[in-house]
């Protein structure tokens, strides 16, 4: 008995111990007092807490840098220029970037420490990058598996995206998911309704945000997102497009043609919608009422499978047929894909093939 | 009975007869995995020896002044982590906030020996060996260092044989392990010296 006792005691003594011994080192060694932050050469300084790592320390003051590890060093997204400040790069930042980010100061934030001062520099677009609460004020089933939902903003009130982007989704906790996480969604509605935001999602089997999202979430609950982020958006030119979707990938595609049709973009268009058969197919009174305002587009529904029922006198196979059909010279030719993986790899392939040029094709691919 | 052999002699054996990589293979995981590129293979090996050489002194104190006594010697494998961890987060903190350069080298592999099993072998050896203090910290010492020597080695091959025509199925961890395999044959050679386990 007394032995157990003594073991009891003495081992946490000593971890008691050594737990104060690294609070006070922590205490005394980790603060780096006040540091000022100038981001991009004065448009905005904040004064921080230093001792944080950068990405960290930059969320708090709201300015939020893309990050899909959450500050693991294992994404190597979360890419700032360090102008001033940053010290010596660490050896888990050199294996994120190529010889010319080296030597342009191109950082990890989430390896960066806050030791002092700072100068850096950032793409604007970051500034624009907010946390939202947001209300759900519709929920409605687009086919069997997709759920349209329908948020309002609450605070900020506003969003400024370019149509094409995505936002982060937080599925809060709830029985059989312990922690709260996050899914990335494309925006589906037009970026000129600034208010109100929405979003396509397929249902998927044990799917932690998409069982939320079917099963749970109801009209009039809060959500909160942050956003918007990505590459995916409409690249000015007067080539002609080709865009592809499959399934709700349809989503940032729709955006970019309300885009289109508000700011009377007319360029020679076709969209490929690829889905199963006729019950998966949605937005196709939207997509026609878009391209009344659009002359030169052309909507082009694939089914893959079409049932006997669906009496479908359209094209058939896979999304890429037609195109491989239609598309005799690619060279002038611009592409927006977004959906499953599979289609995109197969598209990108036959699009090289009929010589689209590297640059010229944007994906965004759904995994 | 104590361990009869000088500190001199066990500093040299735990680097060639009886290294800690070779002959043990503790430490495999990270001597596999940061051996790519030299120069993060010496960074990793520089901090294994010193974390090891350290925590086998502070764990031979630990040991003979606070477990023995009070017969909790049955909590060693816990202590020794524990003590490991807490030695690496200071020194860890104590390195970032007043040499940039010295963490650029050493600092950022620090979390990562914390769970090195070759720096808990050692300090479990030096127990089972009945090693003094002086023995003690030799062993440490050249344990660290016979790691440093296996890991740079591994890394100078792997990084010769970049772009030889590997198997496919034995690039990357297959062919290192065949690799570990030879170096820890060439090192028997060594064992007619001395032993010293």
């Amino acid at each position: 008995m007394t032995q157990i006792l003594v073991g009891l005691l003495s081992m946490s003594g000593l971890c008691a111990f050594l737990a104060l011994l690294l609070e006070i080192a922590h205490a005394y060694f980790a603060d780096y007092g006040e540091c000022r932050i100038d981001i991009n050469q004065g448009t905005k300084t904040l004064t921080v807490k230093g001792g944080g790592k950068l990405l960290g320390t930059l969320m708090d003051q709201g300015i939020f840098i893309p990050s899909a590890c959450g500050g693991r060093g294992s994404c190597g997204l979360c890419k700032v220029k360090v102008l001033e400040g940053g010290g010596l790069i660490l050896p888990t930042e050199t294996p994120y970037m190529n010889a010319e980010e080296l030597a342009s100061g191109i950082r990890l934030s989430c390896q960066v420490r806050v030791r002092n001062d700072l100068k850096i520099q950032i793409p604007e677009s970051f500034f624009l990058i907010k946390a939202f609460n947001t209300r759900v004020i519709g929920l409605k089933p687009l086919t069997h598996n997709i759920r349209e939902v329908h948020l309002k903003l609450i605070d900020p009130p506003e969003i400024v995206f370019k149509p094409g982007q995505f936002i982060q989704f937080e599925v809060p906790e709830y029985e059989g998911c312990p922690e709260p996480v996050y899914r990335a969604y494309s925006i589906a509605s037009a970026a000129s309704l600034k208010t109100e935001l929405k979003l396509t999602i397929t249902y998927v089997e044990r799917g932690l945000a998409t069982t939320y999202i079917h099963k749970i979430l109801q009209e009039g609950n809060e959500v909160r997102i942050n956003g918007p982020y990505g590459e995916f958006y409409l690249r000015h030119s007067d080539r002609d497009m080709i865009l592809i979707a499959t399934g709700s990938g349809l989503a940032p595609l729709l955006s970019i043609l309300y885009q289109m049709a508000e700011e009377g973009i007319d360029r020679k268009a076709t969209l490929y919608f690829g889905v199963r058969s006729r019950r998966d197919l949605f937005y196709e009174e939207e997509i026609h009422r878009i391209a009344a305002s659009l002359p030169r587009f052309t909507f082009v529904p694939v089914l893959s499978e079409p049932l006997p029922e669906d009496h479908w006198e359209g094209e058939t196979g896979m999304v890429t047929d037609p195109i491989q059909r239609d598309l005799q010279d690619g060279s002038q030719t611009e592409a927006y894909l977004c959906g499953n993986p599979f289609m995109i790899d197969a598209a990108v392939k036959l699009l090289k093939a009929k010589g689209v040029t590297d640059d010229r094709i944007f994906f965004d691919k759904f995994s | 009975m104590e361990s009869t052999l000088s500190a001199p002699i066990i500093f040299f054996a735990s680097i060639f007869t009886n290294n800690i990589l070779l002959a043990n293979f503790l430490g495999m995981c990270s001597f596999l995995a940061i051996s790519r590129e030299l120069p993060s293979a010496v960074g990793l090996g520089i901090a294994v020896t010193f974390v090891m050489t350290c925590t086998t002194a502070l764990n031979y104190i630990v040991y003979h002044y606070l477990l023995v006594p009070l017969d909790l010697v049955h909590f060693r494998f816990i202590v020794f982590i524990i003590v490991i961890a807490a030695f690496v987060q200071l020194v860890e903190m104590i390195i970032e906030r007043f040499s940039p350069q010295l963490y650029v080298v050493l600092g950022v592999f620090l979390p990562l020996i914390t769970v090195n099993c070759a720096i808990l072998g050692v300090c479990l050896f030096m127990v089972i060996r009945k090693y003094n203090f002086l023995q003690s910290v030799a062993y440490g010492l050249g344990g660290g260092i016979g790691w440093l020597l296996a890991i740079t080695a591994l890394a100078g091959i792997r990084e010769k044989i970049r772009k030889a025509p590997i198997p496919k199925a034995l690039e990357g961890p297959g062919i290192s392990l065949v690799i570990a395999g030879l170096m820890a044959l060439s090192f028997m050679a060594f064992s007619g010296m001395i032993q010293i386990g």
